[in-house]
């Protein structure tokens, strides 16, 4: 239970990471006209921050799992649908 | 040159194509190997997000506005890193309550209202309806352009056309006909559409790669990689400003706005909800997909700004509409092959939305707005119908035609007037209501009914009022000066800035007072009402649904129902095979022979409930079995049950604390009892001692010297003596508590004249008083009346009165007084002295065993400790009672009061 909790702290913190990045005031530092090898640091610096926070949501989510799966659950459902 | 034949040919066989995944599809789901059961079909299908709008859209808000577009994609990022969180919890709801539809999952939530169902289903469907003329736009216009190739001309405005002529029509009856093929072919009790989402992941890959081929035809063909690309573009002047936000009054505020609301979109969009929730297959696939979807929305995203940069510069000076650059820039490079691609792509994410929304849609339509209707409408007798699915089906279908046909009326009137990107947004921002109530709905228990309700009318009502209404201004079906005057020319309530709040754009400005007014009003009323008994019901269930195990039996709701009606019932909604496998199903797992048991237990009641909730929602369903059950659904008999249940385990709680409490006092007095125990030890060896060591010492001095004077010879054995009575009395005191407490005292009763008792006992302490030279005095009243009792212990209780008085009186000046007189029914004794007195925190303890008054200055008291506690042993034996009364420093008063009928009287 213990890693379902820190698993969902993470996720959180993830969220909070990208809220900050993706908002005023931080995301008005990048909002200038400079450009690095011809591109917008703008346009790298959103996908770069959007890519960091798949990257990161990728490393929480696939940590082990701790097996909660409701096999019956699921099962029940499915043996349903079959018509 | 494309012929016109040939673009409807290839169109045609990529619907067929779709087709034949779809069949694929659910023939695997039947035969048990679902090809969707994957954690990357399952993130290609939530990528329906991705419609139209972002194929065309984004690029031609990029053109406008640069980095604009992206909120939009921010937004699911975000909410994909709480999908586990909030998702996961949702799907968990939605499978154990087995809800189909938003509107299902907000009515259910708040008590299974239909009210609530019914507003929901309105809101959805009225909000969706721009978002479905946006798909319609899109691909008659891209149809319209691409069949000019390889000229660019820009279709005119079709207001004015009569509809038989408008491309956008056949576009319209195409996909509904599509929709109702794929989605409602067959009734099922989850609802879920195994082929459907297979097509709708297909169609995910094809956008995508089109929309990469285009991209990187136009940075790489066209253009010498992003750095050529965005080089030029910034000599520019005027795509200088794309490159930046701007930085202007309100442009954070709004990207936030944004961000939000593609937040809250992506969550709870009926097309969203329908893949993510509804057709979730394993809880297990939300860990890949959280960040298999952003990482498809990233990489649909990337060419945005090329594309848009690279239409502006290629088409600077023409009049071609930026939301067609994906389409027209491989024309106007004759790339025929790129342009159809193009074209497929943009008529695959138009599709797949169109799809999966009217699905969703209809299914809301048919079991939360016309089923309950339908079933309260008692000419109807619906609910004496014996089969009910082929109905169900034809709601459906004429559902999915009239929401199709309301998106192209919209489209007609209103959706040519506007881009892509902004018709998409008013739809996000009606959907966007739904927040409150299902995340209030799932994380806060006092949510209410009333309070959701009054919040999605308020937030519904402002997004009519900010958004809608001045679309009709706009196309003439209200007056212009309703948008720049105010209504009725009152300033502060025009709708693009009501109260006067300025600096945000529509949809900024419409998301704030939307949701401040639809948030406020559900916590608000939250707060202040109170709801009833199946809504707390309700509010645990979604609440804590994690916490609960997973059975059917943990119901709230304690009916049965004859088993022939329940499965009647099932199979008219159902159908006969279904219901009939779903009911032998049930029984294998709890045992059950539906021969020998003809009354359905509230277990299986309840299964039957949420199996008729998947085919008809769950208002719907509470209605019909509402219908056949026996009880009413917790009869005040139940929660007078319940309530007396709950009183019990607070009494019994009570009375656990009470014994608890009484345990730690007896465990308290014990450890005090020990401890007195201990000190009396030390109290009788020290006393006994004493006399013990002065005998001990006299007879060593006599025996060492014989030849001592017979004066001092007589003077020490007359201390031994005394010593050796003192010894004695100590001895016999011990051993007479040691009786009385074990109760082997020998009582003799008999007629006893306290007078006599008196003056025996101050005959017995004659000595003592001599000694320390106390003056005594008695006086008793006339005609005192004789007592039965035991005269002996009577004379020991006032010579242990006396000699405890004489211990405390300073010798030569103490006195002690004793009255004798009738009082009551008995007689009242009191001996009365002059020393310092008893504190009022000992009056009562010294009178137990063991226990002695040590003073400061007078250090440790004489005698064992025993002599006041056997003289309330015997007064008690009598009947009577002993206290003290004193004034500190003014002496104390022992009494004690016998009655004159004594033990024996009962």
């Amino acid at each position: 239970m213990t890693s379902l909790a820190a698993k969902a702290r993470r996720l959180i913190g993830i969220f909070l990471l990208g809220v900050v990045l993706f908002n005023y005031p931080v995301l008005s530092l990048f909002d200038r006209e400079i450009f690095l090898s011809g591109i917008p640091i703008l346009y790298l610096y959103l996908f770069g921050v959007w890519a960091l926070l798949i990257l990161l949501t990728a490393m929480v989510t696939a940590s082990r799992r701790s097996g909660l799966r409701e096999q019956g659950m699921d099962e029940r459902s499915e043996t349903l649908t079959k018509d | 040159m494309l012929e016109t034949g040939t673009i409807l040919f290839v169109s045609f066989l990529y619907m067929g194509l779709l087709f034949a995944i779809a069949y694929y599809g659910d023939r695997r789901a039947d035969a048990g190997r679902s090809i969707i059961s994957n954690p990357y079909i399952y993130a290609l299908s939530m990528a329906v997000y991705c419609t139209a709008w972002t194929f065309y859209g984004s690029v031609g808000r990029a053109a406008d506005a640069g980095l604009g577009f992206l909120p939009v994609y921010i937004g699911p990022t975000l909410a994909a890193t709480l999908g586990w969180l909030v998702l996961r919890k949702i799907i968990r709801i939605s499978k154990v309550h087995r809800i189909t539809s938003i509107a299902d999952f907000i009515a259910s939530r708040y008590g299974k209202s239909s009210t609530l169902a019914a507003m929901v289903t309105v809101i959805a469907a009225l909000g969706i309806v721009p978002y479905i003329a946006l798909q319609l736009k899109a691909v008659s216009t891209s149809y319209l352009i691409i069949r000019g190739y390889p000229d660019i001309t820009m279709p005119g405005v079709s207001t004015g056309f009569p509809v038989f002529s408008d491309t956008a029509f056949y576009v319209a009856l195409i996909l509904a006909l599509f929709a109702v093929l794929f989605g409602t072919r067959h009734l099922d009790a989850t609802e879920r559409h195994e082929g459907l989402v297979a097509a709708i992941a297909f169609e995910s890959v094809i956008k995508l790669a089109a929309f990469f081929a285009v991209g990187i035809f136009v940075t790489y063909g066209i253009y010498d990689g992003f750095g050529d690309l965005i080089g030029r573009a910034a000599r520019m002047p005027a795509l200088n400003s794309r490159l930046t936000l701007g930085g202007g009054e309100g442009t954070y505020v709004n990207w936030t706005l944004a961000v939000f609301l593609s937040m809250m979109a992506v969550l709870f969009l009926p097309r969203q909800f329908q893949v993510a929730v509804v057709e979730n297959v394993n809880e297990d696939h939300l860990n890949r997909a959280l960040w298999l979807f952003p990482l498809y929305l990233l990489a649909i995203n990337i060419f945005v700004i090329p594309v848009a940069l690279g239409g502006v510069m290629i088409f600077s000076g023409q009049s071609v509409y930026a939301d067609t650059f994906v389409l027209t820039l491989p024309m106007v490079r004759h790339q025929q092959e790129l342009a159809l691609f193009a074209f497929i792509g943009g008529m695959s994410a138009a599709t797949g939305m169109v799809i999966v929304e009217t699905v969703a849609l209809s299914t809301m339509i048919c079991n939360d707005l016309v089923m309950p209707i339908l079933l309260r409408l008692p000419m109807l007798r619906l609910t004496e119908q014996s089969d009910l699915s082929a109905l169900l089906l034809t709601i459906r279908r004429a559902g999915i035609i009239l929401v199709l046909l309301l998106g192209y009326a919209y489209f007609h009137f209103i959706g040519e007037h506007y881009t892509l990107v902004s018709i998409g947004l008013v739809s996000f921002t009606a959907v966007a209501q739904f927040a409150p109530a299902i995340l209030g709905g799932i994380f806060w228990r006092a949510g209410s009914r009333s309070g959701a309700i009054a919040g999605l009318l308020a937030g519904f009502g402002v997004w009519l009022y900010t958004l809608v209404l001045p679309s009709l201004a706009d196309v003439g079906f209200l007056p212009a000066d309703f948008v720049t005057e105010g209504p009725f020319g009152i300033a502060m309530l025009k709708p693009f800035s009501l109260f006067g709040l300025q600096g945000l754009d529509r949809i900024g400005h419409a998301v704030f007072w939307s949701m401040l007014a639809n948030a406020g009003l559900y916590i608000g009323i939250s707060m202040f009402s109170r709801p009833s008994a199946i809504e707390h019901a309700q509010a645990a269930l979604f609440v804590d649904v994690f916490r609960q195990a997973e059975s059917e039996r943990s119901t709230v709701w304690r009916g049965t129902a004859p088993v022939p009606d329940l499965r009647s019932m099932l199979r008219r909604f159902l159908g006969r095979s279904q219901a009939d496998r779903a009911l032998a199903q049930y029984g294998v797992e709890h045992g059950i022979d539906w021969e020998k048991s003809p009354t359905a237990d509230s277990g299986l009641v309840n299964y039957a409930e949420k199996l008729l909730a998947g085919a008809i929602g769950s208002a719907s369903a509470r209605v019909m079995v509402g219908s056949i059950e026996k009880e009413a659904p917790l009869s005040i008999a139940e929660v007078m049950d319940i309530l007396d249940e709950t009183r019990q385990v607070i009494a019994y709680s009570r009375e656990l604390e009470r014994a608890t409490a009484e345990l730690q006092a007896a465990n308290e007095r014990l450890k005090e009892l020990d401890r007195l125990k201990d000190e009396f030890l030390s109290t009788v060896t020290h006393e006994l001692r004493t006399p013990l060591t002065s005998i001990r010492s006299i007879a060593e001095i006599l025996h060492e010297n014989p030849d001592i004077g017979p004066d001092r010879h007589q003077e020490f054995t007359l201390i031994i003596v005394r010593e050796s009575q003192r010894l004695t009395r100590l001895i016999t005191q011990v051993l007479e508590f040691q009786r009385i407490e074990s109760g082997r005292m020998d009582w003799h009763l008999s007629r006893v004249d306290i007078e006599e008792v008196i003056s025996e006992a101050v005959g017995a302490t004659r000595q003592l008083l001599e000694e320390k030279r106390i003056v005594l005095s008695s006086e008793l009243a006339d005609g005192l009346p004789e007592i039965e009792g035991d005269r002996d212990r009577l004379v020991q209780v006032l010579v242990n009165l006396i000699s405890n008085a004489v211990k405390f009186c300073e010798p030569e000046q103490g006195r002690i007084d004793i009255h004798a007189r009738k009082e009551g029914g008995g007689l009242r004794v009191d001996v009365a002295d002059n020393g310092p007195g008893i504190a009022s925190e000992d009056r009562e303890s010294i009178f137990e065993e063991f226990r002695q008054i040590r003073s400061e200055t007078r250090g440790r008291p004489q005698g064992t400790g025993l002599g006041l506690s056997i003289c309330r042993r015997i007064i008690d034996f009598h009947k009577g009672r002993i206290w003290v009364e004193s004034t500190p420093g003014q002496g104390a008063t022992f009494c004690f009061w016998v009655p004159m009928k004594g033990p024996s009287a009962g």
